[in-house]
């Protein structure tokens, strides 16, 4: 027991929480924003998967990482556009599209990694870029909290940009606006004279885009090459911390953190030789846990303000 | 002709025409990337039928989806995205591999109670997204793949630290007693009884949910919930009741697809039964009565691809590819929707000439 507390209460365990966290923080964003437009939906998976592989081809062909985090937020797009154009112009289940999908992007990435290194494994014997970790001047001096937060990957410092962005673009700007109403009820949306398709192929894609960072993050950072499967239930995970979140940005980015943590908690404990198994399902079980709780939660919540609704109703009743 | 039976007839011209694209699709995939396409087109069409034994893989790998397949017609007619199917295969086959090493008893028996903890295991993991979508309105298409997530290393455990061999050589468990183990039927053919045990679940599944009360149950809460409520349906006990039989068909099928494959239980990672059932399931509408030939060309194609890949340079992923292009089609509503319109609205002028005239 002192070995694990001796582990987590360290610069290095805090660092590692951070650096397993940014897809989550990434993905959830991405489920944030299209939540809010009304268009949540199970593809995340998918297309962190193909940004994943097309981030790691672009840049080990043209040999620039700007062009491979291109090349990655195309390939999310792909598989965005895909589900925008089957869900809102062919009318089909969001859902069953996704798991389609889903499919689609972990078979399509295997085949099409066996076709380029003969290898179905990992894409290691290509050369691709990594982005480059970021050492911030001034705070890598500071003891404690400069091993913690300096030297991560530059996208890791972008995905906490990314969650001020979110907040600015949804809650700040015009275009945030008709998303949310579009969200909140496309008929009266259209009534003002919002063009609810477009609004709504516009959330699909921002929200692909950050997902695509995610995947970037994980074949170009996180791991330096791709290996199939990679993402792991991470779209899914980021699904439940935005759930968890309440499709708020700040409360999600921490969500994201505390599964992070758990995570990390999990590779830790794995290297102190714990059985491995229990600690690899940690995670889930947690999200399993914040399911409820936040189930929970909203179920007092609407009771409670129904309570409040029928003592004010019986209040005024008295008063008449 | 009246509107439902067109409605009908499109949507089975709609399953076959994106069975069409999907293989054509396949065919300009081979062209671009084999050097002999013909030959690798023809290894793919007719290969399965190649050889006896291909043709029990055929119907081995059909066996564990007509398990799996109608758990999933069960599940997905209430309306409920319970993906934990998946994760309820892998606990059957390694609850009912636990029974199988640690328990001694009679042949027959022994099978059964390994099918019976199977399906109890794959009822369990179907249960969690159940319960937290009646209790706390948490939507089980994000909790069922939790779910997935967490069977799979509670499996791997057990696996990996109670049950296992050290002698085997590689992660594996002990041998499986040869009272539980499901006898080869064909021999030479890989084909084990557990087909037989397949297609009466098949039957059972479709005379449960379009022939009794219960099943009529579910398909209402389905299609509307509301209409179901008002009816005096109790609607969470049916949706709970759904997920729990899905959830034990699928885990039975993984008790079967264990006993009758394999002398050890040597899964190390999820193994898409659940997906492909999904996938079958949405192909067959959900009704048990398409299931068989929605499995049987799942299971073609597979084993197509299996034998295309060992005589020439196109994975055998190509099978995922061409069932996710089908059942993207098969869900998209408005695919072909024009036609069947037009079609709808010439029936009816006609019904109205023929009032007027009479």
């Amino acid at each position: 027991m002192d070995k694990i507390f001796a582990a987590i209460f360290t610069p290095e365990f805090l660092f590692s929480v951070i650096r397993v966290s940014t897809p989550l923080i990434l993905g959830s964003m991405a489920a944030l924003i299209c939540n809010r437009g009304g268009m949540l939906h199970i593809a995340f998976e998918g297309i962190m998967l193909s940004a994943a592989f097309f981030g790691m081809l672009t840049s080990a062909v043209t040999q620039s990482v700007l062009l491979g985090i291109l090349g990655a937020v195309a390939g999310g797009l792909l598989i965005s556009l895909l589900l925008g154009y089957f869900n809102l112009v062919l009318n089909s289940d969001r859902t069953l599209t996704g798991i389609a999908l889903n499919t689609f992007a972990s078979a399509g990435t295997v085949f099409a990694l066996y076709l380029l290194v003969q290898d179905k494994g990992t894409s290691s014997s290509l050369p691709s870029l990594v982005v480059p970790n970021i050492d911030i001047p001034l705070l890598k001096d500071i003891p404690v909290l400069g091993t913690i937060l300096s030297g991560h990957n530059a996208l890791t410092y972008a995905a906490f940009l990314i969650v001020f962005l979110t907040y600015l673009i949804i809650f700040r700007t015009p275009l945030g606006l008709r998303i949310r109403t579009v969200g909140e009820n496309p008929n009266a949306a259209a009534s003002v004279g919002i063009n609810v398709l477009k609004i709504r192929f516009i959330t699909l894609a921002i929200s692909a885009v950050v997902a695509s960072l995610a995947g970037a993050y994980m074949s170009m950072g996180y791991l330096s090459w791709f290996s199939r499967d990679m993402m792991a239930g991470r779209g899914f995970m980021s699904i439940a911390a935005q759930n968890l979140g309440a499709a708020l940005p700040l409360p999600s980015l921490l969500a994201s953190l505390a599964f992070g943590a758990v995570t990390a908690l999990a590779n830790v404990l794995q290297t102190l030789n714990m059985p491995s198994e229990i600690i690899q399902a940690m995670p889930y079980v947690a999200t399993l846990i914040g399911l409820g709780f936040f189930g929970y939660g909203a179920q007092k919540s609407s009771q409670k303000r129904s309570k409040a609704v029928l003592e004010k109703a019986r209040a005024a009743e008295e008063k008449a | 002709m009246n509107t439902k039976n067109i409605e009908k007839q499109f949507q089975v011209l709609r399953t076959l025409l994106a069975i069409g694209i999907a293989i054509a699709v396949a065919f300009i995939i081979i062209c671009f990337i084999s050097e002999n396409p013909l030959e690798t087109i023809s290894e793919f069409v007719l290969g399965p039928l190649g050889s006896k034994r291909k043709i029990g893989n055929i119907i081995t790998n059909l066996t564990p989806m007509l398990f799996v397949g109608t758990g999933v017609c069960l599940i997905f007619s209430a309306n409920q995205t319970n993906m934990a199917v998946e994760g309820g295969f892998f606990v059957g086959a390694m609850l009912a591999s636990v029974v199988s090493t640690c328990v001694s008893l009679p042949t027959g028996l022994h099978t059964a109670l390994c099918l019976l903890a199977g399906g109890l295991a794959g009822a369990a993991a179907c249960a969690i997204p159940a319960f937290l979508f009646v209790r706390y309105q948490a939507k089980p298409v994000v909790s069922s793949i939790m779910v997935n997530n967490m069977c799979l290393y509670v499996g791997l455990f057990v696996i990996n630290h109670l049950i296992r061999d050290p002698g085997a050589g590689f992660l594996a468990s002990w041998r499986f007693a040869e009272t539980s183990r499901i006898e080869e039927m064909i021999p030479g053919t890989g084909i084990h009884y557990g087909i037989l045990i397949g297609i009466a679940v098949l039957i059972g599944g479709y005379l449960y949910l379009n022939k009794s009360k219960a099943g009529y149950e579910i398909r209402t809460v389905g299609r509307n919930v509301d209409f179901a409520r008002y009816s005096g349906i109790q609607v969470n006990k049916v949706i709970t009741k759904a997920q729990l039989i899905g959830g034990f068909l699928a885990g039975m099928g993984g008790a079967v697809e264990v006993l009758g494959m394999y002398k050890r239980f040597q899964y190390q990672a999820l193994t898409n039964h659940g997906f492909d059932g999904i996938m079958i399931g949405i192909m067959a509408a959900y009704n048990p009565k398409a299931l068989p030939l929605a499995a049987l060309f799942l299971a073609y194609i597979r084993v197509g691809a299996d034998c295309m890949q060992r005589s020439s340079d196109v994975p055998v992923e190509l099978a995922n590819i061409m069932i996710s292009v089908i059942v993207i089609m098969i869900v998209a509503e408005r695919f072909l929707y024009k036609m069947k319109h037009k079609r709808i609205v010439a029936a009816a002028q006609k019904e109205l000439e023929g009032k007027e005239a009479a």
